[in-house]
């Protein structure tokens, strides 16, 4: 598409809201912007209702900034809180059952690439640790076996914090949350390995402490996904409200948590995918 | 690996199709007329998951994807996976379709609702069969009374000839603008999916027209049509007047899209039911294979003196209370047999008639067995015996 799709009917300039002329005259579409850039154009998200210093919230802005094609992305979601802003956000979403996000977004694809076979659109899947770790891992997992060609992006609060703050399979060991009283009995879930052995031909860590890094990790991962198949991206999101600490030390923690190796920034590249980012590179290459 | 094939056929008017193209007898069995009428049916994308009895069904329509009457076609993880990847598949503006049944229709249930919520043209066969516990694998249709309430619409087929047609029809009923809802249509496991019988079907060098995504109701999610700032399902959970009043509408709306679908339905099928003797005092009311064995039972009857009558109901979503008020209205007994416990259907009937103390809501068999004759059959002797003592009494 092009900034055609937020075009405005004649006659209705006038009484259309701000932002949304904002966006028309402002938008990041057909740009090719990245975080870089972030506080220069109408960004893809307005507000949201998500709580004061929520990882989350910051991460989802740098992604929405860093989509390689926002104006022929689709995003497919499932419950949690970030599914809240999505009503915010000036990009076609998706939002069906807990879980089953990856089966929707294969569906998607595949009926994108029928009805546009020259273009690219990409599908990305944004959805909380517990839809892609816990609930929707088998569907995950099988989109990754099946090598569809979309990328899943894991808001990693570690806990199911939308419905109170009950552990999930990506909680830590030892962390008490609601439903584990005694402290988890399981260390966390190695999402990105697993991904890896599953088909992914690209996954990664990554926190919002770093945005240039996650800008890059994002755009990377879907240009990989639209060439060459399934990528992963898991994100560290802390929640201030559910691990019970202020909101403006959300950032902190999450440097924190990168520098001492509790949440380690890991980066797979498969051989081709390898190859693929260098290509890219080259192109990249500032003359 | 087998390369897919590109097939040359005709688009024409579903009109030509389903009533002026000349039609050949084949005798195959009811998968096999799944597979002839999605050959017709221009589907573009079919997800299966396998379970006995619908297996085979999905894996002739894989064959005929080898053969390139469709564009896409995989095998899904599980039902709840397939039923999901059919959605996003809608939403993405193709026509597709997909089958199941029993154990496998509850395994994916959440998604039904969801497909109505969302307005989408999704047609799916049911292929019924029990639910465990115990295991089985054997007919009963319990699971459609589950289904009632999931906003979809709902065809019962009697033979592999309605499966047949309601399957083909389906797509464009189910794609009308003022409906866009989806479709289940349910047949009887193994009575119908593995039996053969001589199906007419229309040449296969003809399909229906393509879908037209842009003439549904809601945004197809393409990131092509302005304005964009929607979500395809949007979220109304908060608590205050304006979501309940939303989601309140919504669902409203939903079943009046289904309301709708009333003129499409007597268009394409015909009418919601098909009638016998309507001016008997007995009448059966039935719908799939039970409707066949009252047939029988209605040949023995009149054999024995007995004028019985009946009306075979094609359609259960949306039910068809007036036909059948209109129907029952001098009736003196309402027979209504049933291949399930809980009996959903004397259920819906007793539900819009006056007076249904006269529904008998018997004889029901369930666990897999198939309807005997004889217990209908007897059936109709009891209600003729009551009317014979009132007669003298
Ligand atoms: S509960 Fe936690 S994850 Fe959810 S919005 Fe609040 S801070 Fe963010």
């Amino acid at each position: 598409m092009s900034a055609n799709i937020v075009k405005i009917s004649p006659g209705f300039e006038e009484i259309m809201p701000e932002d949304y002329r904002n966006l028309v005259k402002d938008g990041p579409y057909g740009r090719g912007l990245d975080v870089d850039k972030l506080g220069t154009f109408k960004e893809l998200i307005e507000e949201h209702p998500l709580c004061a210093g929520c990882g989350l919230a910051l991460s989802l802005r740098l992604i929405l900034a860093s989509l390689p094609n926002p104006e022929d992305t689709v995003i497919v979601g499932t419950t949690g809180c970030n599914s809240l802003s999505f009503s915010q956000v000036a990009i076609h979403n998706i939002h069906s059952l807990f879980g089953n996000q990856n089966a929707v977004a294969t569906g998607l694809k595949r009926a994108l690439k029928i009805r546009f076979p020259q273009k690219a659109k990409d599908v990305v899947v944004i959805g909380g640790d517990g839809g892609i770790g816990d609930i929707g891992l088998g569907m995950v997992m099988h989109s990754w076996f099946r090598r569809e060609k979309i990328t899943t992006i894991m808001l990693d609060n570690e806990s199911y914090s939308n419905t109170g703050g009950q552990e999930s399979g990506m909680s830590c060991e030892g962390a008490v949350l609601n439903m584990a009283p005694t402290g988890k009995k399981f260390p966390k879930i190695s999402l990105p390995e697993i991904a890896r052995d599953a088909g992914c031909v690209y996954s990664a860590t990554i926190t919002p402490a770093s945005p240039k890094r996650l800008g890059k990790v994002v755009k990377q991962a879907i240009l990989i996904a639209r060439e060459l198949g399934p990528t992963y991206v898991q994100i560290y999101c802390p929640c201030p409200t559910n691990y019970k600490f202020k909101p403006q030390e959300s950032l902190k923690r999450a440097k924190e948590k990168e520098k001492d190796g509790s949440y380690p920034i890991k980066e797979y590249l498969s051989p081709p995918a390898k190859e693929f980012v260098e290509g890219l590179e080259v192109v990249n290459k500032p003359r | 690996m087998i390369e897919q094939k590109v097939i040359e056929q005709k688009i024409v008017e579903p009109e030509e199709i389903f009533f002026k193209a000349r039609r050949e007898k084949q005798f195959i069995t009811g998968s096999e007329a799944v597979r002839e009428a999605i050959k017709r049916a221009n589907v573009d994308m079919a997800v299966s998951y396998p379970i006995t009895p619908q297996s085979e069904s999905m894996h002739l329509v894989g064959d005929i994807y080898a053969q390139g009457y469709l564009k896409d076609y995989y095998r899904g993880e599980d039902e709840l996976g397939v039923m999901s990847a059919v959605a996003g598949a809608s939403m993405g503006g193709v026509r597709v379709f997909t089958a199941t049944g029993g154990p496998g229709t509850l395994r994916a249930f959440e998604m039904f609702p969801t497909w109505a919520g969302a307005r989408l043209p999704v047609v799916c066969a049911f292929f019924c069969r029990g639910v465990n516990s115990p295991l089985t694998i054997q007919p009963d249709t319990i699971e459609i009374g589950f289904m009632l309430d999931t906003g979809m619409l709902i065809f019962h087929a009697e033979t592999a000839q309605d499966l047949f047609d309601m399957i083909l029809k389906s797509f464009i009923i189910a794609e009308k603008p003022d409906v866009h809802l989806p479709i289940g249509v349910f047949a009887d496991g193994f009575f119908v999916t593995h039996t053969r019988e001589l199906v007419e079907v229309p040449p296969e060098d003809i399909k229906l027209p393509s879908y037209n995504p842009y003439m549904s109701p809601v945004p197809v999610m393409d990131m092509e049509t302005p304005p964009v700032r929607q979500m395809r399902d949007p979220f109304v959970m908060k608590s205050n007047f304006i979501s309940y009043a939303a989601h309140a509408s919504w669902q409203q709306e939903v079943r009046a899209a289904g309301e709708r679908a009333r003129k499409h339905i007597k268009k394409y099928l015909g009418g919601f039911l098909e009638t016998e003797n309507e001016d008997a005092d007995i009448l059966i009311v039935a719908s799939g294979t039970a409707a066949s064995q009252a047939k029988e039972a209605i040949i023995r009857a009149e054999k024995e003196g007995i004028k019985v009558g009946l009306a075979k109901l094609k359609v259960l979503r949306p039910f068809p209370a007036e036909e059948i008020r209109r129907l029952v209205k001098n009736k003196k007994a309402i027979i209504v047999p049933e291949f399930n416990i809980t009996g959903w259907l004397a259920r819906e009937i007793k539900s819009v008639i006056e007076d249904n103390s006269r529904v008998v809501g018997a004889p029901r068999v369930f666990g897999g067995m198939t309807m005997p004759v004889e217990l209908i059959s007897n059936e109709i002797k009891k209600q003729q015996e009551a009317l014979n003592e009132c007669k003298y009494s």
